[in-house]
């Protein structure tokens, strides 16, 4: 290692942040596989090969498990250790907690795949863990709370970056989300069953509550803490306006936590919850396109940075889903949109243009950012990373225009009736006419796959780099010293 | 008791939504209704550059 990476080195904790990076990438590549292969089982029914351990209801959390919490947390982990240090300028507080948050971490990924496979789930969407595990990860949560807020405390600079506001705010937020949404009692101490707490309405208002506050503050807050960061890092200019950027971060954090029952109109939950929701989800459009236009605006007058950085591109074409998003959703929250979306192909449209256009976007680009810098060398290939960047960009396109096609016919199929008033389709002819579009959409996953797979071989590659040019850096000193 | 009212679990809700508003409307006043403030928090957006500063003192350092 050389002198100035060993001051450096010493100055901040870059090993726990490089074990994160690795692992974001890993995960991402065994998730998104997930992802493609229950895509095509959509599309291929064989490909279930009358095994139950790969049929599409034991792998599919298997896939959400490993790009949310694998690749998304691991990603989430690694970046608010950089920046909190950076921002703080300070080495992180917690000792031998940091590794913990990491094998921890690592553990309850595995943990949870395996549990699926084999059939274990509390039927809890994006909370399929069952209590065991749910333990493991309060633990580990805790952990990584006082790391945090144990890092923020000991900050030599007086100001809190905005950036860690956000990432504070998903882990706060993420504890309560977790706690409450778990509230299980196991039938047995060495049994891995348990039942929730709640019952009936109440039991899917709390689980909702949970769901879309896991968009609302892992996917979203989370990640915008590493937009606020890494975007004007990565513009070498300071973010648009800061105030701007302080308004966004409160009216997120008033306005999320309203907004679940939306997943809940024409059920039995009471008409004024909902109703609750849907308001509160068309208010939510203005912090979020606030806070799009902030980030976007970081540009200004730089424009010409998105004609040949491609890391740029990766961050911008990032906020731009996330735009579009937060667009979508208010739009489907309302009751009318709702009964024509709901329950169909739009809605997985619509949450993956969400992930793959903002969250791993965002997390390919800052990750490209910060891996060279944490091996201290340059990336093996922009070139490669530009061929990630059309793959990804086009992988997404195919799938979430393949889902909108698929959703709104679906739903326009199930709610056709004949002249008699019968229905007019049956269930099964919708699933037919949607096959071609089930391919479209394995196909654009295989498009975002092989991006993603290029991404691991580039990033493999500069990490060998560095750590051979720290080698010869090292061998060097050595020389020179004798 | 009627001075409990804000206890029951209906004027809870409202009481709560209330008050984030009124929070709310506070921070977005504070942040906007002084120019030498909002001029001191806007400095603030270049904290992410100060590092660039502290990484070249440590290779400063690390060459003597």
């Amino acid at each position: 290692m050389s002198e100035s990476h060993a001051a450096l080195a010493e100055q901040y904790d870059y090993d726990i942040i490089k074990k994160f990076s690795i692992m974001a990438i890993v995960w991402a590549v065994v998730g998104m596989a997930a992802g493609v292969y229950i895509a095509s089982e959509l599309t291929w029914p064989f490909l279930n090969f009358d095994i139950p351990y790969l049929t599409f209801g034991r792998f599919r959390p298997v896939h959400t498990g490993a790009v949310i919490f694998g690749f998304g947390g691991s990603a989430l982990f690694a970046t608010s250790y950089y920046v909190v240090q950076r921002t703080c300028q300070t080495r992180l507080w917690g000792g031998g907690l940091i590794p913990f948050t990491f094998w921890g971490w690592q553990a309850i990924i595995v943990l949870a795949a395996v549990s699926y496979v084999l059939g274990f789930s509390q039927g809890r969407e994006y909370a399929e863990m069952e209590w065991p595990i749910d333990l493991l990860i309060e633990v580990v949560w805790v952990a990584y709370l006082a790391i945090f807020v144990g890092t923020l405390m000991k900050r030599k600079q007086p100001h809190i970056y905005v950036a860690n506001w956000f990432y504070l705010g998903f882990i706060l937020a993420t504890a309560l989300l977790h706690t409450f949404n778990n509230l299980a009692v196991p039938i047995g101490l060495f049994s891995m069953k348990s039942y929730s707490l709640f019952s009936g309405t109440q039991d899917a208002m709390v689980q909702w509550w949970y769901g879309h506050n896991a968009v609302g503050f892992f996917l979203t807050a989370a990640f915008l803490g590493m937009m606020y960061y890494f975007v004007p890092k990565h513009a070498g200019r300071p973010v648009y306006s800061y105030r701007l950027s302080i308004v966004h971060f409160w009216a997120l954090s008033f306005m999320y936590m309203w907004v679940g029952t939306h997943h809940l109109h024409w059920t039995a939950l009471p008409d004024w919850a909902s109703t609750l929701g849907a308001t509160f989800s068309i208010m939510l459009l203005l912090p979020s396109w606030g806070g799009m236009i902030n980030g976007i605006m970081t540009l200004s007058g730089a424009w010409d940075k998105l004609r040949n950085d491609y890391v740029m591109r990766f961050l911008i074409v990032a906020l731009s889903f996330y735009g579009m998003s937060t667009f979508e959703g208010p739009l489907m929250s309302l009751k009318d949109v709702n009964a024509l979306s709901h329950y169909t192909d739009w809605t997985v449209g619509h949450v993956h243009s969400g992930a793959l256009g903002w969250v791993a976007m965002i997390s390919f680009g800052s990750l490209y950012h910060m891996v060279p810098d944490l091996w201290r060398t340059k990336m093996h290939s922009d070139r490669l990373v530009g061929v990630h960047f059309w793959l990804a960009t086009i992988g997404v396109l195919l799938y979430i225009t393949a889902m909108w096609i698929s959703g709104i016919s679906q739903g326009l199929m199930w709610r056709a009736f004949d002249d008699y008033g019968n229905l007019q389709y049956s269930f099964v002819e919708s699933v037919a006419a949607m096959h071609p579009f089930y391919m479209m959409r394995a196909i654009g996953g295989v498009f975002f796959l092989t991006g993603m797979c290029v991404m691991a071989y580039n990033i493999y590659m500069t990490i060998r780099q560095g750590v051979r040019q720290a080698d010869a850096a090292t061998q060097t000193a050595a020389v020179a010293a004798a | 008791m009627e001075w409990a009212w804000w206890s029951q679990a209906a004027n809870l809700k409202t009481l709560g939504l209330l008050i984030f508003f009124v929070t709310f409307c506070l921070i977005v006043l504070w942040l906007y209704s002084n120019k030498d403030r909002s001029a001191r928090l806007e400095e603030q957006k270049n904290i992410p550059f100060l590092d660039e500063e502290r990484d070249q003192e440590a290779k400063d350092k690390s060459n003597g």
